[in-house]
């Protein structure tokens, strides 16, 4: 009973394949088969969105689905969103807004917001906020995460501008 | 977690046959079904994945209705522009009951059959009739500040968690199925969940390995609706009480009054005896409050959640103001 099963999906663009038991979680898949340990687990029940990752482009909670559910899927992570030394614009602009302070949430904003963002380029203030409650930080008080989407938003509308490598 | 078989299943027939195998579950969107799983409260040999079948279409129906593929995303299904234009109360009840993640999986087939929050449901080491059947109810004398005030028993007042349900209950939707055997039948939903009785572990009519293809919804209402959800904090949260109201005015007086309850009940809360009170009748508030007694005549509190009678009366007055005086509005300018 429960043999591994192998799936091939897409991660960050790059074809993978994994075997895997039915009952492992996406997240645990990412993190444990596939070492991409960018996704953080909190509470593993679906509440605190610290895993969010985006499957076929959409942000969901990666410890609430299996991960042979995402056979032939293609899976987005943090570790895709930086280009070589350049931060994605939602990277600079937490980096650069205090968006974090211990970090371990940062991965689920980060994703969220990247999910939000492609979908509506032109989010409202009360839109970004309403997006945004749906993962828990527990250091920043969630104004300068806030602060720092809006910032990217208007980054990513620009265009691809050069960015600024962190030093 | 226990171990199981995966099966990703190839079509609906063959979905049902293989899910009509004791201790085997469909699994979709899973937001649900894998916490359960984790804390061994479900703890299915088998998972029949249909996910990927291809039931997530949404079309008009002949008479103008709405037929909503069970795969249907919760996000899609709120954002798709025909239910925001003609069936508003429920797009917004899916916005007020998950967060975005979650209504990107979660399906609409299966936040019908979500299982209760009761916190003796989700503690493997307290009494729970629903997850052991037999065994007493904790809630009973224990903190049951969530809990049912309708609709219960004397083995169980856990309620039933989903805004979507209680929206669907208030439009008249009908629950469209396969058996395992090929048989399809509509259930209303009126008559797809069962009230808990003696045991409240069995919670929908349907057989084993029958399975939930469509919701299907009558033309649109017409009226004013709303959906008005009560809960601890703004952001995402169950409800202490919620109320989706449909009301059409002419001349003066209400039409189609439809008013469902989540949050109190055991199930989708729906006491058509309270819509006849209103309908033919012009709104005001002296009405709207008998109309509340009448819903809440046999509501029955069990200490922590008492406060829910009260909260009810004053929610239903609430939605039933702004469902009038909104169309009030729209007629004078």
């Amino acid at each position: 009973m429960s043999d591994k099963i192998k799936i091939t999906l897409t991660v960050n663009g790059t074809a993978m394949t994994a075997e895997v038991e039915p009952r492992r979680s996406l997240a645990d898949m990412l993190r444990d088969d596939l070492r991409l340990t960018g996704t953080h687990l909190g509470c593993e029940h679906g509440v605190c969105g610290a895993c969010t990752v985006l499957v076929d482009g959409k942000p969901v909670r990666s410890c609430l689905m299996f991960g042979v559910q995402a056979n032939g899927a293609s899976v987005r992570t943090v570790e895709g969103l930086a280009d070589g030394d350049r931060l994605h614009p939602l990277q600079q602009a937490f980096w650069e807004n205090h968006g974090l302070q211990c970090g371990f949430c940062t991965p689920g904003f980060l994703m969220l917001a990247a999910g939000a963002l492609e979908e509506n380029p032109d989010m409202t203030d009360e839109e970004i906020r309403d997006v945004l409650s749906s993962n828990l930080c527990r250091c920043t008080g969630y104004q300068n995460i806030v602060k720092a989407v809006r910032l990217a938003a208007e980054v990513m509308k620009a265009g691809p501008a050069p960015q600024a490598t962190r030093s | 977690m226990r171990p199981f078989e995966y099966t990703r299943a190839a079509s609906p027939g063959e979905a049902g046959q293989m899910a009509a195998a004791p201790d085997a579950r469909f699994i979709a969107g899973g937001t649900n079904l894998l916490d359960l799983m984790k804390l061994q409260i479900e703890t299915p040999d088998a998972l029949i994945d249909i996910s990927r079948l291809d039931l997530a279409a949404i079309e008009r129906t002949d008479d103008r209705g709405l037929r909503i593929g069970a795969l249907v995303t919760n996000a899609d299904l709120a954002a798709d522009p025909d239910v925001r234009r003609h069936w508003p109360l429920l797009s917004r009840a899916l916005l007020a009951g998950a967060s975005g993640q979650l209504r990107n999986k979660a399906t609409t087939g299966g936040n019908l059959l979500q299982r209760t929050r009761c916190g003796y449901f989700y503690e493997p080491s307290a009494r729970c009739n629903k997850r052991m059947p037999g065994s007493g109810c904790d809630a009973m004398e224990g903190i049951n500040r969530m809990n049912a005030i309708l609709g219960g028993s004397s083995a169980c007042i856990a309620v039933h968690p989903s805004d979507m349900a209680v929206a669907m209950r208030a439009l008249d939707a009908e629950v469209e199925t396969l058996s395992a055997d090929g048989a399809t039948r509509r259930i209303p939903l009126g008559d797809f969940y069962r009230l808990p009785g003696e045991d409240p572990s069995v919670e929908t009519v349907l057989a084993p390995g029958e399975l939930i293809v469509a919701v299907v919804l009558p033309p649109p209402h017409g009226g004013w609706q709303t959906y008005r959800k009560v809960r601890d904090r703004a952001s995402y949260a169950f409800a202490l009480v919620s109320v989706a109201a449909a009301v059409r005015l002419e001349d003066g007086l209400m039409r189609d009054v439809r008013l469902a309850f989540g949050g109190i009940g055991t199930m989708p809360w729906r006491d058509q005896r309270v819509e006849l009170v209103l309908e033919g009748k012009a709104p005001s508030d002296k009405l709207f409050d008998e109309a509340a007694r009448l819903l809440l005549q046999e509501a029955r509190g069990h200490g922590h959640n008492d406060f829910k009678i009260p909260l009810t009366r004053r929610t239903l007055m609430a939605a039933l103001r702004e469902t009038t005086a909104s169309f009030e509005e729209e007629t004078s300018a």
